[in-house]
């Protein structure tokens, strides 16, 4: 601190800084400003104002910042507004997707919606409900999960326990790749050999196998994500005791990651539930309940949204009932979604750290 | 166990090549159950190959049907009526509505998510950054189809404004021509699949600039560097091939994108110089919509195109996956 005897004020090390509210205050004026603008040119659009406000918060920080703190501190601050103007930017069609889901989805919702069909009901007129489309999304994806979640742990096991060598690299590339292949793509598989070479109809088993194409691999990668947590001591130590290879993958790593798995299960169960394209192009829809999946058209959730949607002819009955059955889509997904993570972090393999 | 109780007689002091006794014992896998196991969770990975190979030769053949028979070129012709005599289609609109889209999803969705993360990882308060975390990880199950009804019934009638906007300020550049219809254009696809893309590209660039070594932060900082400055010259070198794949995610997702698409857009089989015009279409969009009425030889002219949004996702998502291979400890490529 020699220097500290040459300079008068020490205060100078650190330069002018501008005090903590400056932030907050720039972005209520620039929201009342772009508010002002917006009115006064007569703008009806939500997006505009908030454009022209975060425009103006990011121009009029960087300008006074400038002028009092000098360059590098008002390109800092033009880096934190922009990195906060995203994450708003963003924040904005998310919640108004949740809350407009919400706001619509409640006005029909109700006992009544989720126990009667659309038989008897014509697509403009009010009434019926989604028990047929619930019946449909349960049984598909309940076949989707007894086929894939066999396969795709019995992967992840050999992938972590015995994969070594261009089998396992290659098994594990392709399951990385399968995670990104199209929904529809998988439908048009499906379609090709179950419909068009193998003549069958469209069914809910059909649209099952499809969507056990897009489960197989989400289920490979939860699951070996954790069969690697398990402690190589707890297999070490049965297998000194003796038991079988098989037997130690059964009894010890499997018990002891099984809450993971489950966790990424239900997951991977979370996100075929959703999936329209492959069941547009295998199992149809039908208004009727249909309760076996093994023969003919069989409604479901995402099916039943988009035919309101599309066969509305515009009258308001059929949005409300495509709302309506969006929220119970989206509350079973995040019930799914949190249920998981409650079984992750309660059944977290003890990885002695 | 069994194999050492058989055999208490073998005598350490034994000539060189006692070696076939250990050799089964050393491969492991001989008891039964083993073998067994082994057997099934081997042919489970196995069974995941071929799964890969036959979607491809199942989509090739059903594709190759179609393509034989088609008169018109595949990959640029403007039409699609492949149940004419004779039939005749082409993807060059669907190629370019896909692309067109995808580029649009990726300008407006690659900013912003790096942008949340990095508020995430360096901005905001640590609680704060848990819970905004937790909420994109649930928007990123929110299924398409939800997507596509707000983007119809919500976003679309909302882009009124915006569209003027363009056209008034920006019109005179062609491409950002409206003649006043409804905004159910190639430009609102883009937007609308930029916010479903964003969770994910948000997720994988979250998780790599949170593996950047603490050491080259505090470095930065200790030299005086503002925060801005250590983004700039530690984390995002760091991160740049782990955003760089994340995106990549994200546009295999914006490339196969199907419901959400083919509410919003309302296709037609030309391309149109402006973005805010309505028409276009894109593969997976034009799959659903013209499945219903289509004849045998329009599904399987559907499965050709299909054939070919495989191929380009395949490409995409294996180039990410090899970027983030090459920095294996990037956990976050499970996503």
């Amino acid at each position: 601190m020699s220097h500290a005897t040459l300079t008068p004020k020490p205060s100078s090390l650190r330069g002018a800084t501008l005090p903590k509210w400056f932030g907050w205050a720039v972005a209520a004026g620039s929201v009342v400003l772009g508010l002002g603008i917006s009115t006064a040119a007569g703008l009806d659009s939500d997006i505009q104002w908030a454009l022209i406000a975060a425009v103006l918060f990011v121009v009029g920080s960087y300008a006074v910042s400038a002028k009092v703190e000098g360059r590098r501190q008002a390109k800092d601050r033009t880096a934190t507004s922009l990195v906060w103007v995203a994450f708003l930017m963003a924040l904005v069609p998310l919640i108004s997707l949740i809350w407009e889901t919400v706001k619509r989805g409640v006005k029909v919702l109700d006992g009544y919606f989720l126990t009667h069909s659309m038989g008897v009901v014509a697509d403009t007129e009010p009434g019926g409900g989604i028990y047929h489309a619930i019946v449909g999304t349960l049984e598909q994806v309940g076949l989707a999960t007894l086929i894939s979640v066999p396969i795709g742990v019995l992967t992840a096991i050999y992938l972590v326990e015995y994969g070594r060598g261009r089998l396992a690299k290659a098994v594990t590339f392709f399951v990385d790749v399968m995670t990104g292949i199209p929904s529809i793509v998988a439908g048009l598989f499906v379609l090709s050999v179950w419909i068009l070479m193998l003549d069958m109809g469209p069914s809910g088993f059909a649209g099952s196998m499809a969507l056990s194409i897009l489960m197989i691999p989400v289920v490979v990668r939860s699951t070996e994500e954790m069969l690697k947590l398990v402690p190589n001591e707890l297999r070490e130590a049965s297998l000194a005791l003796g038991v079988p290879k098989w037997r130690t993958i059964l009894k010890v790593v499997l018990p002891t990651s099984i809450g993971g798995i489950t966790t990424g299960v239900m997951l991977a169960i979370a996100r075929i539930t959703g999936e329209t394209a492959p069941v547009l192009l295998l199992v149809w829809v039908t208004n009727f309940i249909n309760t076996n999946p093994f023969q003919d058209p069989q409604a479901s959730l995402p099916m039943y949204i988009y035919l309101q949607y599309a066969n509305s002819g515009g009258s308001g009955a059929a949005y409300d009932r495509a709302w309506a059955a969006a929220l119970t889509l989206i509350a079973f997904i995040m019930i799914l979604n949190l249920v998981a993570r409650g079984i992750a972090r309660w059944k977290a393999p003890k990885t002695g750290r | 166990m069994d194999i050492t109780t058989q055999k208490p007689a073998a005598p350490p002091a034994a000539p060189g090549p006692a070696a076939p006794v250990d050799k089964r014992a050393a491969r492991g896998a001989t008891r039964p159950g083993d073998r067994i196991f082994l057997g099934l969770s081997r042919g489970s990975g196995i069974f995941v190959l071929v799964l890969m190979a036959a979607i491809a030769a199942f989509l090739t053949y059903r594709a190759s049907i179609a393509i034989s028979e088609n008169e018109a070129n595949f990959f640029t012709s403007f039409d699609w009526n492949p149940s004419g005599i004779p039939p005749e289609f082409g993807i060059a609109v669907l190629a370019f509505g896909t692309v067109v889209s995808s580029i649009i999803a990726m300008v407006i969705a690659v900013p912003v998510s790096v942008g949340i993360a990095l508020f995430i990882t360096h901005y905001a308060p640590r609680r704060l950054g848990g819970l905004i975390a937790y909420v994109i990880d649930l928007l990123a199950a929110v299924p398409s189809i939800v997507y596509g009804l707000w983007g119809a019934l919500f976003l679309v009638p909302h882009l009124e404004g915006l569209y003027g906007w363009l056209d008034d300020y920006l019109g005179w550049t062609g491409i950002f021509e409206w003649n006043d219809g409804a905004p159910r254009s190639l430009f609102t696809v883009g937007i609308l699949l930029a916010i479903m893309i964003l969770p994910i590209i948000t997720n994988v660039s979250r998780e790599v600039f949170r593996q950047v070594p603490r050491m080259h932060e505090e470095a930065a900082l200790a030299l005086g560097a503002t925060r801005w400055e250590v983004i700039r010259m530690s984390v995002l070198p760091f991160g740049r091939s782990g955003v760089i794949s994340a995106s990549m995610l994200g546009l295999g997702r914006a490339l196969g994108e199907t419901m959400a698409v083919a509410m919003v857009l309302s296709s037609s089989f030309d391309i149109n110089a402006s973005l805010l015009d309505t028409g276009g279409g894109t593969f997976a969009q034009n799959i659903a919509s013209k499945f219903n009425e289509a004849t045998e030889m329009g599904r399987d002219a559907l499965i050709a195109s299909g054939l070919v949004l495989f191929v380009i996702t395949l490409l995409v998502n294996g180039a990410a996956r090899l970027i983030i291979a090459r920095r294996k400890e990037y956990s976050g490529a499970n996503a």
